[in-house]
C-alpha cells in the first residue's frame, strides 16, 4: 500500500487511469494465474499418464461450466464456499487460525434446523431468526477457543481442531430420535430433524438452468460488510494492527484480549451462515448426510483469495467450478473425478509458492525503479552543480 | 481502499450478470437429449455408488457384480459414478441428473445417502425408473423402488458362528459409521453371539459418527480399531465397515485370529486373497441378486415397485462357506436359520 516515492499530486486529483496501477494489478494476478496453469499442467500430465485424453476431460468441464445449469450449480456452490472462506479470512486477517469452521457450521446448521422445525413465524421474522440462531451458535462455539486462548494461552489451532471433533460428537448425541430428531424418522436407515417450516425458505431465483439460491445476495453482503469493517472502521484498523504485531498494537492502546475474542466470535458467526443455504434453499432439515468438509474448503479458498473479499469471490468461483464440473467427468467420459482434488491441492500449494516468487520479483522491480530514480536525481543535481 | 469497494461492486454486478446469462444460456444437457432419445432402443442401466465405489471389496462391489451380470446376461449398456466424502445434496442430484440426461433407465442408487436426491430427481423425471438400495421413505415417488435387506438376520448367524469359534468367549464388532443401518448389524450380531452363550463378551467399536461418513472408506481406522479389540482379548472380529473392513481383516490376520467379512464373500475378493485363511466367513448381503432381479424385472416390463425386502428366507442375506471353516458348526447354524425363517426367533434391529 505504501509507496516509497511520495505522490506528485493529492490522490483525489489523479485521473482514474493513473490511479489504477496496471503493474500492481498484473503482479497481483500473476501468482494465482501461474498457480492455476501449473496445476492444470500437472493434472493434464496425470491424466495423460493414465492413458486418458486431458483435453477432452477439460473440455467436458468447460462445456459444463459454460452451460446454464452448470453456471447455476457453480454459483450455488460458490455462495457456500464464499461464506466459509469469509469466516476463515476474518480470522486470518487477525493472525487467528480458526480451523474450527467445520464444527461451527455443522452445529449452527443443526440448531437452526431444529428451531426452524419448532417455530413457525411469518417469513420476515422467521428468516432473520434462523440467521441469528445460526450466527449465535457458531459464535458461541468459537468463543470457547477464544476464551481458552486469552485466559489459558491455548493455541486456537489446537483448540479449534479439537472442538471440531467435539462438535461431531455433540451432533451425534443430539441427533438421536426423541431429542432433535422426531421419534419416527421419515426415511429408514438415516436420521434427520423435522422439516423446517415453509416460512423459513429463503427466496430463490428460477432460471432456465435451475434454481439459483437467493443466498448469493447474503454472500455478497457479507463481502461488502467485511471490506467496509476492515478498512473503514476503528475496529478494522485495530484488527489489522493486532494481526501485524500484537505488541505494537497493545502499545498503541488496543485491547488485544478483547480483539482476539471479538474476532474469533465474528469468524464463528460467519461460519454459522455456511450451512444455511443448503438448509433454507435445498434440503429443509439437518440430517446425517449433511455436507462435511466445507470448513477446510473455506480455508483453501481464503488462502487462494489472499483473505480479501474480492479475491475470495474469484477463488470461490474457481473452486466451485472445479467441484461442480469435476463431478461430470465420470458420467460423461471415463475420467476419474479424483483429478479434481489433485487440481485443487496443487493450486493451493502452487499459489503459496507463486505469491512468494511474485513478491520477491515485485520487490526487486521496486528497488530497481527507486535506484533508477535516485540515479537520475543525482545526475540532475550534478548537472546543476556543473551549470552553477 | 475506495477502489476495493468499487471492485466489490463490480464483482456483485458481474455475478448477477452471470446469473442472467445462466437464465438464457443453453443447458449442458441440451445437445445430449437428442442422442438419449435416439439411443432409447438399447437398454441402458446407470448406477450411482456410495462412498468407496467399485473396488471397495464389500458393499459397492456387490452391487457392481449385479450390474456386471445385467451387462453380460441382459445385454445392458452400463455407466457408473461414485460419491465422494463430504459432497453436498446438490452433487448427488447432479450425478443422478447427468445419468438421466444421458438416457439411462433404470438408474440404481447404491446406499441410503441417496434417498433425498433420488426422491427429487425421480419426481422431475416420472418416466425414468429408479431403485435405491438400503433405504425407503414414506414420500418417495412411484417410480422409485426400494431394495432393502434383513441385515440383522445374517448378522445373527455371524454372531452364532463367532461365539462358537471363539476360544476366549470374547468377540468383536466394528461398525463403519454409527448409523441406523449399521446398528442393525450390531444388534443381530450381539443377539446371535449371546444366543450361544449369554456370557460371551462383545466389544463394539464404531469408526465414525454421522455426519462423518469416512468410516466406510478408511482401512487405516479399521486396522486401528481391530488392533484395539485384539489387545482387549477378542479373537473373532466382525467388521461391517465397507472398505475400512479390509484394514480390520489385515490386522486380525496378522494376529492369527478370525475375521468375519461383510456384504461380499470377502475370502473370494482378489485384494484380500492373502488373508483368506483368516476369514472365518462373510455375512453376504446379496446386493448383486437384488440389483439383477430388479434390472431383469424392468427389462421384462414388470418392474418391481414399492419396497422389496430381501431376507434370510429369500436368500437376501447368508453366510459364506468359502474355506470350509464353519463346516463343523453347520448343524448349529442350520438350526438358527430354521428358527429365524420359521419366526421362532425374532432378531432385534436395534442394539
Amino acid at each position: 500500500m505504501t509507496s516509497p516515492n511520495p505522490p506528485a499530486a493529492p490522490a483525489a486529483k489523479r485521473s482514474l487511469r493513473e490511479r489504477i496501477d496496471l503493474e500492481r494489478i498484473g503482479l497481483a494476478l500473476a501468482a494465482p494465474v501461474l498457480a492455476v496453469l501449473l496445476s492444470l499442467l500437472i493434472a493434464g500430465g496425470l491424466l495423460a499418464a493414465s492413458g486418458r485424453d486431458p483435453f477432452d476431460a477439460f473440455s467436458i468441464m468447460w462445456n459444463y461450466g459454460t452451460a446454464s445449469d452448470g453456471q447455476v450449480a457453480v454459483l450455488n456452490k460458490a455462495t457456500v464456499y464464499y461464506l466459509a472462506a469469509a469466516a476463515a479470512a476474518f480470522g486470518f486477517r487477525m493472525n487467528l487460525f480458526n480451523i474450527g469452521i467445520e464444527g461451527q457450521y455443522k452445529l449452527a446448521m443443526m440448531f437452526a434446523a431444529f428451531v426452524g422445525g419448532q417455530v413457525d413465524l411469518p417469513a420476515f421474522l422467521q428468516i432473520p431468526l434462523l440467521l441469528i440462531v445460526a450466527m449465535c451458535v457458531g459464535g458461541l462455539w468459537a468463543s470457547i477457543a477464544g476464551l481458552l486462548k486469552v485466559y489459558r494461552g491455548v493455541s486456537e489451532v489446537i483448540s479449534t481442531i479439537m472442538l471440531n471433533a467435539i462438535a461431531t460428537a455433540v451432533i451425534g448425541v443430539l441427533l438421536v430420535p426423541g431429542i432433535f430428531a422426531p421419534r419416527t424418522s421419515g426415511t429408514t436407515n438415516s436420521i434427520q430433524t423435522e422439516k423446517i417450516s415453509d416460512s423459513s425458505h429463503f427466496f430463490a431465483i428460477e432460471t432456465q438452468g435451475g434454481t439459483l439460491w437467493g443466498f448469493v445476495v447474503i454472500a455478497v453482503l457479507v463481502g461488502v460488510v467485511f471490506q467496509f469493517t476492515l478498512n473503514r472502521t476503528r475496529f478494522g484498523f485495530d484488527l489489522r494492527a493486532t494481526g501485524r504485531s500484537e505488541s505494537a498494537a497493545s502499545a498503541s492502546g488496543v485491547n488485544v484480549k478483547r480483539m482476539v475474542i471479538t474476532s474469533i466470535v465474528v469468524s464463528g458467526a460467519l461460519a454459522g451462515l455456511v450451512g444455511l443455504p443448503e438448509l433454507m434453499q435445498n434440503t429443509p432439515y439437518f440430517g446425517q448426510n449433511v455436507q462435511t468438509g466445507l470448513g477446510f474448503i473455506g480455508i483453501s479458498v481464503a488462502l487462494l483469495g489472499r483473505n480479501t473479499p474480492v479475491g475470495i469471490a474469484f477463488s470461490a468461483l474457481l473452486f466451485a467450478f472445479l467441484d461442480a464440473s469435476g463431478a461430470q467427468l465420470p458420467t460423461r467420459g471415463d475420467y476419474p473425478s479424483e483429478i479434481i482434488p489433485v487440481i485443487q491441492g496443487t493450486i493451493v500449494i502452487c499459489v503459496v509458492v507463486a505469491y512468494e516468487l511474485v513478491r520477491r520479483y515485485g520487490l526487486k522491480r521496486q528497488q530497481q525503479k527507486v535506484g533508477a530514480e535516485l540515479a537520475a536525481q543525482a545526475a540532475a543535481a550534478a548537472q546543476k552543480e556543473v551549470a552553477a | 481502499m475506495r477502489r476495493s469497494l468499487k471492485l466489490a461492486a463490480a464483482v456483485l454486478s458481474g455475478s448477477l450478470g452471470i446469473a442472467s446469462l445462466a437464465a438464457c444460456g443453453a443447458k449442458s444437457t441440451d445437445n445430449n437429449s437428442t442422442s438419449a432419445g435416439a439411443g432409447s432402443s438399447t437398454f441402458k442401466v446407470g448406477m450411482a455408488y456410495d462412498i468407496g465405489g467399485r473396488g471397495d471389496q464389500s458393499f459397492n462391489d456387490s452391487a457392481a457384480r449385479g450390474l456386471d451380470q445385467a451387462k453380460n446376461e441382459l445385454g445392458a449398456t452400463i455407466n457408473e459414478a461414485e460419491a465422494k466424502s463430504g459432497e453436498s445434496e446438490g452433487d448427488k442430484e447432479q450425478r443422478l441428473k447427468s445419468l438421466v440426461t444421458s438416457g439411462f433407465n433404470p438408474i440404481i442408487a447404491v446406499g441410503f445417502v441417496y434417498q433425498d436426491a433420488v426422491n427429487k430427481v425421480a419426481k422431475d423425471n416420472p418416466n425414468v425408473k429408479f431403485a435405491i438400495i438400503d433405504s425407503s421413505s414414506a414420500d418417495q415417488p412411484e417410480n422409485v423402488t426400494s431394495l432393502t435387506f434383513s441385515e440383522e438376520q445374517g448378522s445373527y448367524l455371524a454372531g452364532v458362528a463367532a461365539a462358537n469359534k471363539s476360544k476366549a468367549k470374547h468377540v468383536g464388532f466394528i461398525g463403519g459409521v454409527q448409523s441406523e443401518l449399521i446398528k442393525k448389524f450390531e444388534a443381530g450380531y450381539t443377539a446371535g453371539a449371546k444366543s450361544v452363550d449369554p456370557n460371551v463378551q462383545v466389544e463394539v467399536t464404531y469408526l465414525t459418527t454421522p455426519p462423518d461418513f469416512t468410516g466406510f472408506a478408511d482401512p487405516g481406522k479399521g486396522k486401528q480399531a481391530a488392533q484395539g479389540q485384539l489387545d482387549k482379548g477378542a479373537d473373532v472380529i466382525y467388521s461391517a465397515a465397507g472398505s475400512s473392513g479390509s484394514g480390520a481383516i489385515e490386522a486380525v490376520a496378522a494376529a492369527g485370529k478370525w475375521a468375519i467379512g461383510v456384504d461380499s464373500d470377502q475370502a473370494k475378493q482378489p485384494a484380500l486373497d492373502k488373508y483368506k485363511d483368516h476369514i472365518l466367513t462373510s455375512m453376504v448381503k446379496n446386493v448383486d441378486t437384488a440389483v439383477f432381479t430388479y434390472v431383469k424385472s424392468v427389462k421384462d416390463g414388470s418392474a418391481l415397485t414399492g419396497v422389496k425386502n430381501f431376507d434370510l428366507k429369500e436368500g437376501g442375506v447368508s453366510l459364506a462357506t468359502t474355506g470350509g471353516y464353519i463346516d463343523d458348526i453347520k448343524a448349529k447354524l442350520d438350526a438358527a436359520t430354521q428358527q429365524i425363517t420359521s419366526g421362532a426367533t425374532k432378531v432385534p434391529t436395534a442394539p
